[in-house]
């Protein structure tokens, strides 16, 4: 039964430098990187050298704990350097390119009569594993455990994200041979959820649910759809995919190539001309962000949007992740009595002399300032307003700060994602980290119960 | 400036004196702190707005209280004007002067002892200077009789900022409301300058048994005695607040607009004000429903207060201001939404009861909110236990699969 899922509880953040939907190919990167902190929880452990040539398609480095889990390189050439950080922990993995890309071509098996664990052994040697998540703990999916269902979010309302219809625009072949594929690993269901489910791409695939979700940020997170699908309990686990990182699943299906090419949006302020690009996993964000110009030197650069994403600077590499990068002004500047004065210019979720509540659909330019400094939970009732989920936001926080096992578990951690926090991280008049918080308590949960 | 303050503030910075200048400093600028981890963009609010908002509704309050400072003692002295004007005889300059050297000296000591004591705390303990003390610090003055000596005013701010407060941790960890810690504190402590018939108008304590003796007693007062007859105020006097109490808890007028600009700024919780009103109510109501049963014999003690229509509860006293400034406090209330209305509730329905029970001290609503505020986390701690227990619910019909299952096809049999 496809579901109809309204989210009243929630905020849209409405930004100024939203891509225009036009795409341009990226000129091609030079140097290819892989940020191991992409890949939250594994160890990896190379299998190739400092020197050495790979294809695109050749695997790196494995996952210590599951030596069938490959990590592939994007590109085919040499990697020309292990950045190395504090107890040799491998940072950052470069690539310099070839000029004629080479890649390597696996066995691709048959669809109609392959069976869930060949279609495994198949993602997990050729790369395309890693772009499947689960949850609990928010972490690249354990293969040796059957989901109970697969979540895969169609609509992006996080602010300035890519458009997810646009960039998907014409791929439902892929599309649908990921979809078949996934289809086996789980008796479950599929579940899609869609702002428009008739116009999306998803429309007319076989082996899905498709649901109708409406309602401001964040009904577009995956966490909130199974929320009011069907929410995790406790032993069970759900996977999530993004609809981007399904295409290059299905991409592999169909050719054995691994193509990490992807359409990204350039969006922000910042930036002169906000747009689509075509670039590949690891490349050089400068390749794009300087075709379409910046209007300032001094900028905060995001790998992703402006509430989940990582931040990155210009001499940065588009994230394993990510389809949108966005650059915003810093904020490093006081504001005399910025504390008292009317507000026009920011958003808020109060009236407290802030008047964006006046204007809705306002775009703001807001920037990285904290609007004011760290403090201890007072207020109460505020995260609630913007967040739709099943859970107690605050004593959730609360539980993960303390570290109280029992309570974090039976309070829902297992449920949530750091991204769902993201709203009510920016709302918190305590400035608190929630994501961090959030991020913490999943790793410790994982560490003890896992 | 903004350039010379940054200096300082990079030359204090790991030094000692540290917060202590930080909250001086972003008292005028907003700090050029930025986003390190997590969302990179936040929303407008800090707590120093939040506070803010407070302060501008409870700032009408206080300077009605001054002028009715200078009123209510004129009156006593000279006679109630018989035609009242408000401009000719409450908004009068004799009268605001008076409420001005009465009542801000008693601000001023509260926030000087209080903020005094925060930045102590804070450059012992190396964290900032939070912000809580600055609606505290307003509510204080608002909130005791008109002659409370400011010795006694210091040392009772003293004992509940340091035992209310800082010993729970600061801002955001304490239990009971630090206002009315130190209220109660005020009361237990100097009893016979928190109550009586002498406290509530300026002057009448040092005329005692002179012959220029003035009455200043409330309106509860009066019917704690059972001298209803003696009331000479009207409805509106009450509404309006021409009436003896506590600086600021006379006007309902004003505290209504307080209300509703607090509610309508999302700063308070409406949750918990509405259903404060209705559990006072619902107490009236049961009261006056005994006497008109007549169960109650019209020489017993509680007749007066028990017959007191229900609804003009809410215009006497400091209920109005205790639920709308006090009991809204989100550190000492519930915290979940479902709790706030029990929460509420109950200080309605217990400051009533306290009111009517207690002729000895008649003003209930300080108790009932300590009360409650003993009880809140308790009141949240069921609410969220329903939700720990739907979510166990749940698991009955959870699909757990075997790990390394490699046999999904015959699972999609079995469950299909």
């Amino acid at each position: 039964m496809s579901k109809d899922i309204r989210i009243r509880k929630g905020l849209d953040i409405n930004l100024v430098g939203a891509a225009e939907q036009t795409t341009s190919k990226a000129v091609t990167s030079n140097v290819y990187a892989l940020n191991l902190d992409d890949f939250h929880g594994i160890i990896p452990k190379m299998l190739v050298k400092q020197g050495e040539e790979v294809k695109a398609g050749e695997p790196l480095f494995y996952n210590k704990n599951k030596e069938e889990m490959h990590f592939v390189s994007p590109v085919s050439g040499e990697l020309v350097e292990i950045v190395r950080g504090a107890r040799r922990k491998i940072l950052t993995l470069k690539i310099l390119a070839d000029k004629t890309q080479q890649y390597m071509i696996n066995k691709v098996p048959d669809l109609d009569t392959a069976k869930a664990p060949v279609i495994k052994n198949f993602l997990l040697q050729c790369g395309g594993w890693p772009f499947i998540k689960q949850r609990p703990y928010d972490v690249i999916a354990d293969p040796d455990v059957t989901p109970k269902a697969i979540f895969i979010s169609a609509c992006a309302t996080a602010p300035l994200a890519a458009d997810v219809d646009y960039v998907l625009k014409d791929k439902e072949q892929e599309l649908q041979v990921a979809i078949t594929a996934l289809g086996k690993l789980t008796p479950g269901k599929i579940h899609v959820s869609s702002r428009r489910p008739n116009r999306s791409p998803f429309a007319d695939l076989n082996g899905i649910e498709l649901h109708k979700v409406s309602g401001p940020h964040p009904s577009g997170l995956v966490g909130t759809q199974i929320n009011h699908i069907d929410p995790v309990n406790k032993g069970e686990v759900v996977w999530t995919i993004s609809p981007q990182d399904l295409l290059m699943i299905g991409e592999l299906l169909l050719t054995g190539k691994f193509n990490a090419e992807r359409t990204i949006a350039l969006a922000g302020s910042v930036i002169k001309s906000p747009k689509y690009y075509t670039t590949k996993i690891g490349a050089e964000i400068s390749t794009f962000l300087y075709a379409s110009g910046v209007k300032e030197d001094r900028f905060r650069l995001i790998n992703g949007d402006v509430l989940t994403g990582k931040k990155t600077h210009t001499e940065g590499y588009l994230g394993f992740y990510n389809n949108t990068v966005t650059a915003i002004p810093e904020g490093d500047d006081y504001d005399f009595f910025g504390w008292n004065k009317p507000i026009f210019n920011k958003i808020s979720n109060t009236r407290a002399l802030t008047f964006s509540w006046l204007m809705p659909k306002k775009k703001y330019d807001l920037n990285t300032n904290t609007n004011g400094e760290h403090r201890a939970f007072v207020v109460t009732g505020q995260y609630e307003e913007v967040f739709p989920l099943d859970i107690y936001p605050l004593q959730l926080l609360k539980a993960c700060m303390v570290k109280d096992l029992d309570e974090m578990e039976q309070l829902g951690l297992y449920e949530v994602a750091p991204e769902d926090f993201s709203l009510t991280e920016f709302i918190c008049i305590s400035k608190q980290p929630h994501q961090q918080i959030i991020r913490e308590g999943l790793d410790l949960l994982q560490k003890e119960l896992g | 400036m903004k350039e010379k303050l940054h200096q300082l503030k990079l030359k204090y910075q790991g030094k000692k004196m540290a917060p202590a200048f930080n909250a001086l400093h972003t008292f005028l600028y907003t700090p050029n702190e930025t986003t390190h981890s997590g969302a990179h963009v936040r929303a407008a609010d800090d707590l120093k707005r939040t506070m803010n908002t407070v302060i501008m509704a409870l700032v009408p309050c206080l300077l009605f209280g001054m002028f009715n400072a200078g009123y209510q003692h004129y009156s006593a002295i000279n006679g109630f004007p018989a035609n009242f004007d408000l401009f000719e005889h409450f908004l009068t300059w004799d009268n605001f002067w008076l409420g001005l050297v009465t009542v801000l000296p008693l601000v001023i000591v509260s926030y000087g002892v209080g903020l005094a004591i925060e930045f102590l705390f804070a450059v012992i303990k190396g964290h900032e200077v939070e912000e809580g003390y600055l609606v505290t610090g307003m509510l204080v003055p608002l909130i005791v009789p008109v002659d409370t000596p400011l010795w006694m005013l210091a040392i009772a701010v003293a004992f509940g900022v340091v035992i209310g407060k800082e010993v729970f941790g600061g801002t955001g960890m304490n239990i009971l409301n630090p206002a009315l810690t130190i209220r109660a504190f005020l009361f237990f402590a100097y009893p016979t300058w928190m109550s009586g018939d002498k406290v509530w108008v300026h002057g009448a304590v040092e005329r005692a048994g002179t012959a220029d003796a003035i009455s200043g007693e409330t309106i509860l007062g009066y019917l704690a005695q059972g001298n209803a007859s003696e009331i000479s105020y009207t409805l509106s006097d009450m509404f309006y607040g021409f009436i003896p109490g506590s600086v600021g808890e006379t006007s309902k007028l004003l505290i209504l607009l307080g209300a509703l600009f607090l509610i309508f700024s999302k700063i308070a919780s409406w949750r918990i004000m509405v259903s404060a009103v209705i559990g006072a109510l619902a107490m009236g109501l049961i009261f006056n429903g005994v006497v008109d049963a007549g169960w109650l014999p019209e020489y017993s003690k509680f007749y007066t207060l028990m017959s007191f229509e229900f609804w003009k509860h809410l215009l006497v006293g400091g209920l109005a201001f205790g639920i709308v400034f006090m009991a809204t406090d989100p550190v000492t209330g519930a915290q979940t939404n479902r709790g706030k209305w029990f929460y509420g509730f109950f200080i309605g329905f217990l400051s009533v009861m306290i009111r009517v029970f207690n002729p000895g001290y008649p003003e209930g609503v300080f108790l009932a909110i300590l009360l409650m505020n003993v009880f809140a986390p308790t009141i949240d701690h069921y609410v969220v236990k329903g939700n720990i227990k739907k979510r166990l619910k749940r698991l009955k019909t959870a699909t757990i699969y075997p790990k390394t299952s490699d046999e999904v096809d015959s699972l999609k049999t079995e469950t299909a």
